[in-house]
């Protein structure tokens, strides 16, 4: 019992990075027909936002220090953060420790216009080509995209921890009852679980009752009928982009201190994140998060030990069986729309 | 393999006979000109270095890069001669190998086994190289040192830390100056019973693949020599990224030690998961949690971060080391490039110099007579003390340092620090251990 | 000739002279010259243009006709160089039991995924397909070692039972003692021509996939699967059942696949699991598509122009790079060399990335088109009455799903 309630934590922060990347594909494929195979790299695209934000809080004076002595022998160089020297120690330490959260507005802009330039400069130009073709112009994008933070930003992974009061866990289990050290949880990740269930009522919420919402729903459902109405769907799918850019971007920005970002990261999200849209069923929102949520758990739960020393290696294969599985019994995934994506 | 490259003074010959060769080419394979594969004639020799420049090792690739450019030159007789004056060896004078300027081309292994042999057989086959060298991960090692054996060319491993390198894949034609896992576990095991007490209970987390599996089982003999007990070898997927749902049991199993066997990425990935867990601020059986690292590289551990700091683990080389050869290492590789060496890059500048040494001693280029040359040779002044190149599976034998995440670092660079050397004796084991049975040399093969 | 109309006996002759005087077209510059370094013409480079070929070929047999994208091929492969592989354990360094075996495996394999995937259409196929493959690869790097050596690759070992060894058999693969690393090697004037049994082999089989997959294309067969393309659920109205067709594309270009595998085996007796990863069925797609999917000649061409960047570019390093600018003033060569650097040797994804993009948005139909449209500016120039060539290389339909 108590086994299962801890992967069960354990697969809701999985759950919610899957359920973030999926949800933002599905709104490009719902909305613009589009199958974007850069999606991976926005969602890496955003965690370098909060690198760069820590890189640019963190700019430096240096200064020469003729006490101490570097690796050669030179004079070690002291170097002072521009943030502390501006506003006081205090309060420029304490910049630098909340980089992560204030990466969020640093991204939103920056990811939003990505997504602009995206659409209008390279994704317009295929809505009318075949799926084939948008899979390879996507997919060369995400490999130069990648390749461009690789040259600034080297290969290896960077460090960009939590704020300081977000670090450390604490005992779940002992608040249920439990004995102590059975169920703990790291702060942030609960932090991450919190605000993917933010980010995605928020996108709910925004299609279901907001007149722009009601309009790309339209559009989603009947692209043609709506253009003939005389509303200039185009212009709302555009936008519809850059705020699936800006999911991404945001869950790349807080995924940062769980794992330390590298430039391929989008690479390792991408395929899974295929996955789980179609599990979930093309064109379907509360699909993408439904499949997400479940196979990270179903995840979690093939990686314990128990369950490991009947099925020997099932922790490795676990998502793609559940797809094939689920493919097999429902022929347009959990919650897919018939004729979508199916010839 | 086989080549047969006419002189040019039977060009005309050749050129007459050119159509007709295309039906029959066994005509020309049977007489060979050359003595070996990629025999040098003219005056430069070519050798090929291997690294992964994409993929997660890319950087480790680029260090390793450096480290060869570095030697090149010492060898060409530019820059400050590196560890070329410090080596006990003093037959090197700066003219290249044997009088022949040293050149090189590079290759990308993208950190897998075939893309890496591809690499490789077109620096074989395009570019002559009489030498391979390179890789970061024990299965490219393994892959291209099989096909040097075949090809009839030396292979010197780079980063490759499995037992299988020297163990049961081991091969006439390769050589591994790098430590391995029975080392890590033989030099680690008495430091971690000295800190943390002999009745201690661990759980392994592993990488599920070969070089995991040797590692895993070196450092639980190890440690269980010494009395510890293990509770748990729990395997986690190459391609995991996020740990917790293997790490979140570990407190709730009564081990007081977790044991990552995991590397670059993973072990990045899951240390710093380990911290977040909280692991290391637990008490369990009324000791402090403890998370052991066997085998650390600074620069994936930069990653991790704050989060390496107290752990303890091992390494071949690192650059605060105090000795001659050490020190002009890192300061010949510091004034070029502005930072320190990596211990990937360490290795593979010794394993350059080394090649060219023997190469020299023997006078010759001949994969066999280079080999010879290596095999059961001593030498010092090259950062890791005296060192023995073993005849018998061709592993280096020196001195293994066990480090430790530096409390409070002075610079970047100021990760680690080592907390004992490991004599080498202590190291050692016989070459028909167990854990490294199976193999067998087989015969040095020239080529052509 | 062969069963072929005079226009595809013609083509066929050309594919089969290209293809036999590789080692020679590869090889456009002097040895020693700066741009040595673009030569291709070395064994293992032409033994992987013809392999990626077949493979490539084969994949269109299902893509190009049929239009089900699958995101898995790349399994088959890894299937067909195992099997092959232990065929070289367990027998001998011939290499023909070992490819018969791969095609016989890899054959069968695709039948059960392709049985079980071919239910379900368009995306929903594809995915299937992928985790079919992705089940593959993670088992055979972790699980599944015992019978695959996982991460370092299968390999043979001196101690490997190889019942049919004889005494002094070769020890590298071979055809009845041809061994395939074998070469001919021909200096003329600066030129230096590489001409391997190895790739010979492959070259041959090459041809005659390509020749099969020809007969294929023009078979009722073929015009069934182009059916299935164009509409399946008027097919299906008119009481053709499609699904045996479709499976029966499957299940060839499968046996393309292994076959494919068997060669890069048999060229190189070491079997990666990397082979079966998503990313290398991925190169396959985009080598099809890059090329142009449901021409004959676009997916060996795509199947070139990748293997060509990933050997040649990759190998650019920053010494090259010096050689090349090496006549310019020392400030401007540095100047140079920091713009170009980062499209060469660690950067090649980079240039790889670009040009697919390149290619995709500026020439619809792959390099198949961008050919097409050279050879009609040439043809306008000459004349002004322009053949017809659309029987080679029909018009660009859209492939998948619209």
């Amino acid at each position: 019992m108590d086994a299962l309630l801890l992967q069960i934590l354990n697969g809701l922060d999985k759950g919610s990075a899957y359920a973030l990347i999926a949800l933002g594909l599905t709104l490009i494929f719902g909305t613009l027909g589009v199958v974007n195979f850069a999606h991976g790299a926005l969602f890496m695209i955003g965690a370098f936002c909060a690198v760069t934000l820590q890189k640019i809080l963190s700019l430096s004076s240096t200064t020469l220090d003729p006490t101490k002595t570097d690796f050669l022998g030179n004079p070690a160089k002291i170097e002072t953060p521009y943030v502390e020297s501006w506003f006081g120690p205090e309060i420029g330490a304490a910049l630098i420790d909340w980089s992560v959260p204030l990466g969020i507005l640093f991204a939103i802009p920056i990811m939003i216009s990505i997504g602009f330039i995206m659409e209008r400069g390279l994704i317009k130009h295929f809505y009318k080509r075949p799926h084939a073709d948008q899979i390879l112009v996507t997919f060369g994008l995400a490999i130069v995209l990648q390749e461009v933070i690789k040259h600034f930003y080297g290969a290896n992974p960077i460090p960009t921890p939590a704020p300081d009061a977000f670090r450390g866990s604490f005992d779940f289990g002992s608040m249920l009852g439990f004995d102590p050290n059975v169920i703990i949880y790291p702060y942030w990740r609960l932090v991450y679980f919190f605000f993917s269930v933010l980010i995605i009522g928020g996108v709910f919420a925004f299609l279901q009752f907001t007149t722009f919402g009601m309009v790309v729903r339209a559009g989603m459902a009947d692209r043609e009928t709506v253009g003939l109405l005389g509303i200039n769907i185009d212009k709302r799918f555009t936008i519809m982009f850059g705020i699936a850019a800006a999911v991404a971007g945001l869950a790349g920005v807080m995924y940062t201190p769980i794992n330390s970002p590298n430039y391929h990261m989008g690479m390792d999200f991408l395929v899974l994140s295929f996955v789980v849209v179609v599990v979930g069923g093309m064109g379907s929102l509360p699909g993408a998060v439904l499949a997400g949520f479940m196979l990270g758990i179903l995840e979690s739960f093939a990686s314990m030990n128990q369950i490991k020393a009947i099925f020997p290696g099932i922790d490795q294969i676990i998502i793609y069986l559940v797809a094939i599985l689920i493919l097999l019994t429902r022929p347009r995934g959990l919650m897919g729309r018939k004729g979508v994506m199916e010839d | 393999m086989s080549y047969s490259k006419p002189t040019r003074r039977g060009l005309l010959k050749t050129g007459a006979i050119a159509g007709a060769g295309l039906a029959m080419p066994t005509i020309f394979t049977a007489s060979s000109a050359h003595a070996f594969t990629n025999e040098p004639t003219g005056g430069s020799v070519t050798l090929g270095f291997n690294v992964p420049q994409s993929g997660p090792y890319a950087d480790e690739g680029a260090d390793e890069l450096r480290a060869y450019e570095l030697a090149v030159e010492h060898l060409n007789g530019g820059g400050d001669g590196g560890m070329m004056p410090t080596f006990s060896s003093q037959v090197l004078d700066g003219t290249g190998i044997l009088g022949k300027k040293v050149e090189y081309v590079t290759g990308d292994t993208q950190t897998k086994s075939d893309a890496a042999r591809a690499s490789a057989r077109s620096m074989i086959e395009k570019d002559g190289a009489i030498m391979i060298t390179g890789g970061s991960s024990s299965g490219v090692a393994i892959a291209v040192q099989g096909l040097c054996q075949e090809a009839g060319v030396i292979f010197m491993a780079g980063l490759t830390h499995s037992n299988d390198t020297t163990g049961k894949d081991k091969k006439a034609n390769g050589f591994r100056h790098f430590f391995n896992g029975y080392m890590s576990g033989a030099a680690l095991a008495p430091v971690l019973a000295a800190r943390y007490g002999t009745d201690r209970t661990a759980y392994h987390l592993t990488a599920d693949y070969t070089w995991g599996w040797t590692q895993e089982e070196s450092i639980a003999a190890a440690t269980e020599a010494l009395g510890w007990s293990t509770v748990d070898k729990v395997r986690t997927p190459l391609a995991a990224t996020d740990f917790s749902s293997y790490i979140a049991p570990v407190l709730n199993s009564g081990a007081d030690v977790l044991v990552l066997n995991h590397y670059g990425g993973n072990m990045v990935n899951s240390l710093t998961n380990a911290v977040q867990f909280g692991l290391r601020d637990k008490q369990v059986n009324g000791k402090n949690f403890e998370i052991v690292v066997p085998l650390y590289s600074r620069l994936m551990a930069r990653g991790a971060g704050e989060n390496v700091k107290g752990i303890l683990g091992s390494t071949n080389w690192h650059w605060s080391l105090q000795d001659e050869g050490s020190k002009a290492f890192v300061r010949s590789f510091g004034q070029k490039y502005g930072f320190p060496p990596s211990q990937a890059a360490h290795t593979v500048y010794c394993q350059t110099l080394l090649y060219a040494d023997a190469v020299t001693r023997a006078g010759s280029f001949n994969p066999c007579a280079v080999g010879e040359a290596l095999e059961g040779y001593e030498f010092d002044g090259l950062g890791n003390g005296p060192t023995l190149y073993r005849a018998d599976d061709h592993q280096c034998f020196k001195d293994v340092l066990v480090v430790q995440g530096k409390e409070n670092p002075e610079n970047e660079f100021d990760l680690l620090e080592v907390v004992e050397v490991t004599p080498a004796a202590q190291v050692t084991y016989p070459a028909d251990h167990p854990m490294f049975a199976g193999g067998n040399l087989g015969e040095c093969n020239p080529g052509a | 000739m062969l069963g072929l109309e005079n226009k595809d006996t013609k083509f066929l002759l050309v594919v089969v002279a290209l293809t036999l005087c590789t080692p020679i077209i590869l090889q456009p510059f002097p040895e020693g010259s700066s741009l040595a370094q673009f030569n291709a013409g070395y064994p293992d480079l032409m033994q992987r243009f013809a392999i990626f070929g077949i493979f490539a070929i084969g994949f269109n047999i299902l893509f190009g006709l049929t239009g089900y994208l699958s995101f898995g091929h790349a399994a088959f492969l890894g299937v067909g160089s195992y099997s092959t592989v232990w065929m070289f354990k367990l027998l001998s360094y011939n290499v023909l039991p070992g490819l018969v075996l791969a095609v016989i495996t890899s054959g069968i394999f695709a039948l059960f995924i392709g049985y079980i995937s071919l239910r379900r259409s368009g995306i929903y196929f594809s995915i299937l397909t992928l985790a079919f493959a992705q089940m593959s690869f993670n088992l055979a790097y972790s699980v599944l070692t015992p019978i695959t050596n996982g991460e370092t690759g299968l390999q043979v070992y001196t101690d490997d039972p190889q019942y049919l060894m004889g005494e002094g058999a070769l020890t590298t693969t071979h055809v009845f003692g041809l061994a395939m690393n074998k070469s001919l090697i021909v200096p003329i004037g600066g030129w230096e021509f590489n001409f391997n049994v190895g790739y010979y082999f492959c070259a041959i089989i090459a041809i005659l996939a390509f020749y099969l997959s020809l007969r294929i294309f023009r078979s009722p067969f073929g015009l069934m699967l182009r059916a299935v393309k164009s509409n399946q659920q008027r097919m299906n109205y008119t009481g053709l059942n499609s699904r045996p067709y479709t499976l029966a594309a499957f299940v060839i270009s499968g046996m393309y696949a292994g076959l494919a595998g068997g060669l890069l085996a048999s060229m190189d007796p070491l079997a990666g699991a990397e082979r079966m990863q998503w990313t290398a069925s991925g190169e396959v797609v985009i080598m099809t598509i890059l090329g142009g999917a449901g021409t004959l000649m676009g997916p060996v061409l795509g199947a070139g122009f990748i293997k060509y960047f990933e050997n040649i570019f990759s190998k650019i390093n920053d010494n090259v790079l010096h050689g090349w600018f090496s006549f310019l003033p020392d400030g401007i060569e540095d100047f140079f060399i920091n713009i170009v650097n980062p499209f060469f040797g660690e950067g090649w994804h980079l240039t790889l990335g670009l040009l697919f993009m390149c290619v995709v948005i500026f020439l619809p139909g792959g390099l198949m088109e961008g050919g097409q449209r050279i050879l009609n500016l040439l043809k306008r120039k000459s004349k002004d009455t322009a053949d017809d060539d659309s029987a080679h290389h029909p018009k660009q339909s859209p492939h998948v799903a619209e």
